[in-house]
């Protein structure tokens, strides 16, 4: 019985750092923000998910469980927010390369001045015709 | 458990090392925010292997403050980046990829 756990642990383990290698790799080799965003959500939440699995089943004791469990729902929480965030401010300081994109949904409509778009100061908009407000199809 | 051990730590070495290239080569700021955030969970990931492994459930509390540390980094970046989106009327040179 213990040495199947600790089968499944230290299989779960192993999966989850070669699920950080792969982050590092698509890391390096992706060609902007959001690419190199989707490859380093991979250990952000299926790999710390598999190694607290492991973790979990290799240590004994409630409250190293608890505190593991604790970590796990964190990092699902906080990913897709942090995500968002840094995805909405590299689209709008043009990180993006837009030759790449199939689809590009933001760019369709142009913003109104004066309506009211988000929270942010950056969702602020002045005048129509101003830099930063209007999209770049072009580039 | 040797063989185990190793693999392990070559795989997270290796994912934190390409990490730390991506961060020092990145060509805009959110590309290191999104390189760092990678590398605090590699840290994270490999202070629960060697906890896992060694069976010492000591590391088990700074595993939940460096994802705190890796949340509150990268957003409040990201909203700093954002703040500095309403200052510069164009995007900067630097910024095309």
């Amino acid at each position: 019985m213990s040495a199947v756990a600790d089968v499944v642990a230290i299989a779960c383990l192993l999966a989850g750092c070669l699920l950080c290698l792969t982050a590092g790799l698509g890391l390096l080799r992706f060609p902007d923000v959001l690419t190199r965003m989707h490859a380093g959500t991979k250990p952000q939440v299926l790999g710390v998910l598999l190694v607290m699995t492991g973790a979990a089943i290799r240590l004994h004791g409630w409250s190293a469980t608890w505190m593991l469990l604790l970590v796990a729902v964190f990092q699902m929480l906080t990913a897709p927010v942090s995500a968002h965030m840094i995805s909405r401010v590299a689209y709008r300081r043009r990180h993006v390369r837009r030759d790449l994109m199939v689809v590009d949904e933001l760019g369709m409509a142009p913003p109104v001045a004066g309506a009211a778009t988000g929270d942010e100061p950056a969702d602020f908009v002045d005048e129509p015709g101003s830099e930063r407000g209007s999209r770049d199809h072009s580039s | 458990m040797t063989v185990v051990l190793v693999l392990a730590y070559a795989f997270l070495g290796g994912g934190a090392l390409l990490a730390l290239a991506r961060l020092a080569l990145g060509p805009s700021l959110l590309d290191r925010v999104v390189a760092s955030d990678v590398l605090l969970v590699i840290v994270a990931a490999g202070l629960a292997v060697h906890a896992a492994l060694e069976r010492d459930p000591t590391l088990v509390p700074v595993l939940v403050v460096v994802s705190l540390l890796a949340f509150v980094g990268s957003v409040s970046v990201a909203r700093y980046i954002g703040g500095m989106l309403l200052r510069s009327s164009e995007g900067e040179p630097e910024s095309r990829p």
